[in-house]
């Protein structure tokens, strides 16, 4: 680690922890319909949308029409994606003719990106054409985000209204989030990555002549091993940058090439690379506030920011200190940290962006639920790949998924004033609500369905070698890791992987398709049935005994609840896979 | 209900027009307008032909060349095909495949610990860059093999070398690529 290194950290979370107020207020004013520098920009096609589509925006919703609505539109919204999918072969846009996507593939990538996972089973350059990944890939990066956001206003709503049966409109919700933060937010990000190097054009890909022909050795289809002179470079091109905007900003993640942010198209500097971790942090950072201020107690908006700054610091320590060792079972290798290189763990890893920056992504991109990587998790040092791991176990809730990570964490707030209640042996109140045993079953149901899904269906793979088994890079815990890591993904709808696990085959396509729908609209319901819940319950003034939700107690409170969740589940796994591998390592053990 | 399936279908229609059709076009249009190199790829050319990216890696093997870091993509720096190796840290495969690439350094560097960035493979398979240590490791080989002074070679490799973006961002790095080029302009392959 480096003195460097920790000043590059600190100067991103300052940027955050700046940013963060302004980006919540001007949240909080959107949703609740405030004036706004963008109206006069567009409240007309807000109106012209909602003429052409029948939309009612004076419409209030109960929690269940809220519920129904948002999952016609994702289920109305997949199948669109599906389509175009299977018929891109017929499609414009199409420069290399890709072939129509194949069925379990297609319907894997309409999931995962309606459900904002962004998990990917293939590699874009050779399957998804232009059209594809603008019309549905980005679409969806923009509207899975608009529903995580429409969803955790919705709760906030719950949260602040009183004798209230509904939580507002989801059109309405979803448009404004779309239209006012998102679309403003990623036309001028988009030129700013284009001013470092993304790309963004409809060429075909590029022949360029290598400037030192390689002999390399090939394998034919009928297996025969040949030698041939490679002499030219394909070069992959396309509308990148418009999708880079969204994919970071919207914490969707799906990488409009294979390698993701860490192909240098995507992300070619370091200044692209702050300003993509930034993005993924902003929304989210800037949504506590937004809760704060909406629910008139901006200090409770902080005290829930500084439980996820908590959490965040110690992911990015462990991180950072596990990529910066030497891999002990390498030898005559160089791997120590020098004013001429970074040293440290370098598979997997680009050299611009060094140990630090690649800590720092994949703490980022895990604490939310974006999943875009600029190094390649599986490759990571057993500890520095368990952090990631461990963000996404315990619920994506530090600053966590654009709307998702505040909802998630929102769910543990119940559970922390629960537990505070029944130490000092009182009903818990949560902002002058009562917190029945109504909503503690239905948070406990968002708390349940989450390892279910991830430790069910990876216990299920694990036990068919054909199905689960062969699709491994790595042997030993580092290959429960593999599989451990795709469902927790999947369920937490982060979409980053330890990608070494080849998951294009029917049970992966299908399962982790599963598990991201499960991830994402199982969870939903229970959360939308408190915030229905709690719109209706009376305010009660506050008295002596009840446990206030704006003090350092409170988020010492609420890290100690998601720590403890998250641990006694998923420990014991765990323990086999990353920490094992770990020791191990140590031990001069390989696989 | 059918209502609101009817809305959802319109609702679905015209938002993929405007944020899946027109936006991504608005930003090709302003981004081919105001910066045309980097829209396209910073793309390099001779006499006429194309060369390659100047941010996207190509592998080079030869002693004559400074050495740019092994390769996951395709069949190596296939900038269609970006791939990292997705081997752990225990992966014998990993082990046995740096083993192999240190005793090639080996031949021409007799001892020497090999800075590990020129042994592992990037995430992207494209890295256009290696380190300072990588470049000074390979300097007296380079100079050798092209009958120029050590001194003339570490002036070129500077040349190249971007130090940190503001000076505190990301890490200090060279461009193989473009050194490489420029090291066939100043002494030409026969």
């Amino acid at each position: 680690m480096t003195a460097n290194g920790w000043f590059q950290i600190f100067f991103f979370f300052a940027l955050v922890l700046v940013c963060a107020k302004p980006m919540g207020v001007y949240m909080a004013r959107v949703f609740e319909r405030e004036r706004t520098w963008a109206d006069s920009i567009f409240r007309p096609i807000e109106r012209l949308l909602y003429r052409l589509t029948g939309i009612d925006e004076k419409h209030e919703m109960a929690w269940t029409e809220y519920a129904v609505v948002m999952l016609i539109f994702s289920v109305v919204s997949m199948l669109v994606t599906y389509a175009i999918e299977r018929l891109q072969n017929v499609l414009p846009l199409n420069p290399q003719h890709l072939a129509a996507v194949a069925p379990d593939l297609a319907l894997n990538t309409a999931a995962s990106f309606t459900t904002n996972t962004n998990w990917q089973s293939y590699v874009p350059e050779t399957t998804m054409s232009y059209l594809t990944q603008m019309l549905t890939l980005a679409y969806h990066n923009f509207f899975s985000a608009a529903v995580g956001m429409a969803l955790a206003v919705a709760l906030i709503r719950g949260i602040a209204r009183r004798e209230s049966k509904t939580l507002g409109n989801f059109w309405v919700d979803a448009t404004r989030a779309s239209l006012w933060i998102l679309l403003p937010g990623c036309l001028i990000y988009a030129l700013l990555l284009v001013s470092q190097g993304v790309v963004q054009n409809f060429r075909p890909y590029d022949q360029a002549k290598l400037v030192q022909s390689q002999a390399v050795t090939v394998t034919g289809t009928d297996g025969k091993v040949s030698t041939q002179v490679m002499t030219s470079q394909s070069i992959a091109q396309g509308p990148v940058a418009s999708q880079e905007a969204i994919k970071m900003l919207g914490t969707n993640g799906g990488g409009f090439f294979n390698t993701n942010s860490a192909h240098p198209f995507e992300n070619p500097t370091p200044l692209s690379n702050l300003m993509q971790m930034f993005s993924i942090f902003l929304i989210p950072a800037g949504l506590t506030v937004a809760l704060g201020r909406m629910t008139r107690s901006p200090r409770h908006g902080w005290a829930v920011f500084a439980a996820m700054a908590a959490l965040f610091f110690v992911g990015v320590f462990v991180a950072y200190y596990a990529e910066a060792q030497a891999n002990p079972l390498l030898h005559s290798v160089d791997q120590h940290v020098s004013a001429t290189q970074a040293g440290g763990n370098m598979e997997g890893k680009e050299v611009r962006f060094g140990i630090a920056n690649s800590a720092l992504f994949a703490t980022v991109t895990t604490d939310a639920s974006c999943g875009a990587v600029n190094g390649m998790h599986d490759s990571f040092m057993p500890l520095g790949g368990l952090v990631p791991m461990v963000n996404i176990m315990l619920g994506e809730v530090i600053f966590g998924g654009v709307g998702a990570g505040l909802y998630g964490m929102l769910i543990f707030v119940v559970l922390a004033v629960f537990i505070a209640g029944l130490m000092v042996g009182r009903t818990p109140e949560y902002l002058g609500k009562k917190i029945e045993s109504y909503d503690v079953k239905m948070a406990m149901l968002y708390v349940l369905i989450f390892p279910l899904s991830i430790l069910g269906l990876s216990a299920v793979a694990l036990m068919m070698p054909q199905l689960g088994l062969s699709s491994l890079t790595n042997s030993g815990p580092h290959g429960l890791s593999e599989i451990l890591y795709a469902y927790t993904s999947a369920t937490g709808n982060n979409g980053s992987a330890f990608a070494g696990l080849n998951a294009n085959t029917h049970w992966y396509n299908l399962s982790l398709a599963a598990a991201m729908l499960i991830g994402r609209f199982l969870m939903i319901v229970p959360m939308l049935a408190i915030a229905g819940n709690l719109a209706k319950k009376k305010l009660v003034p506050p008295s002596p005994g009840t446990f206030p939700v704006h003090t350092p107690l409170f988020t010492v409170l609420l890290v100690g609840v998601v720590l403890i969740v998250g641990a006694l589940t998923f420990f014991p796994v765990l323990s086999l896979g990353p920490i094992l591998e770990h020791l191990m390592m140590h031990a001069g053990k390989s696989f | 209900m059918r209502r609101n399936l009817v809305t959802a279908v319109l609702y679905t229609f015209i938002t993929t027009v405007l944020f899946g059709l027109i936006y991504p076009f608005v930003v090709t249009g302003l981004a081919q307008a105001l910066f045309h190199d980097k829209a396209n790829g910073q793309l390099l050319y001779k006499n006429g032909q194309l060369m390659g990216s100047r941010i996207i890696g190509q592998p080079f093997t030869a002693p004559q060349y400074f050495h740019s870091r092994p390769s996951e993509a395709g069949n190596g720096y296939d900038a269609a095909n970006s791939s990292g190796s997705n081997l752990g840290p225990t992966n014998k495969k990993l082990i046995d495949r740096v083993a192999g690439d240190v005793a090639l350094f080996q031949l021409d560097h007799p001892n020497a610990d090999v800075p590990i960035d020129l042994v592992t493979a990037s995430g992207s398979g494209l890295d256009p860059d290696i380190t300072q240590a990588a470049a000074e490791f390979q300097v007296v080989r380079i100079a050798k093999e092209r009958h120029l002074s050590e001194d003339a070679v570490r002036r070129i490799v500077a040349q190249h070398t971007e130090g940190r973006q503001f000076g505190f961002l990301g890490e200090p790095r060279v461009n193989v690529l473009l050194l490489n080029m420029d090291l066939d302009h100043l002494s030409p392959l026969r």
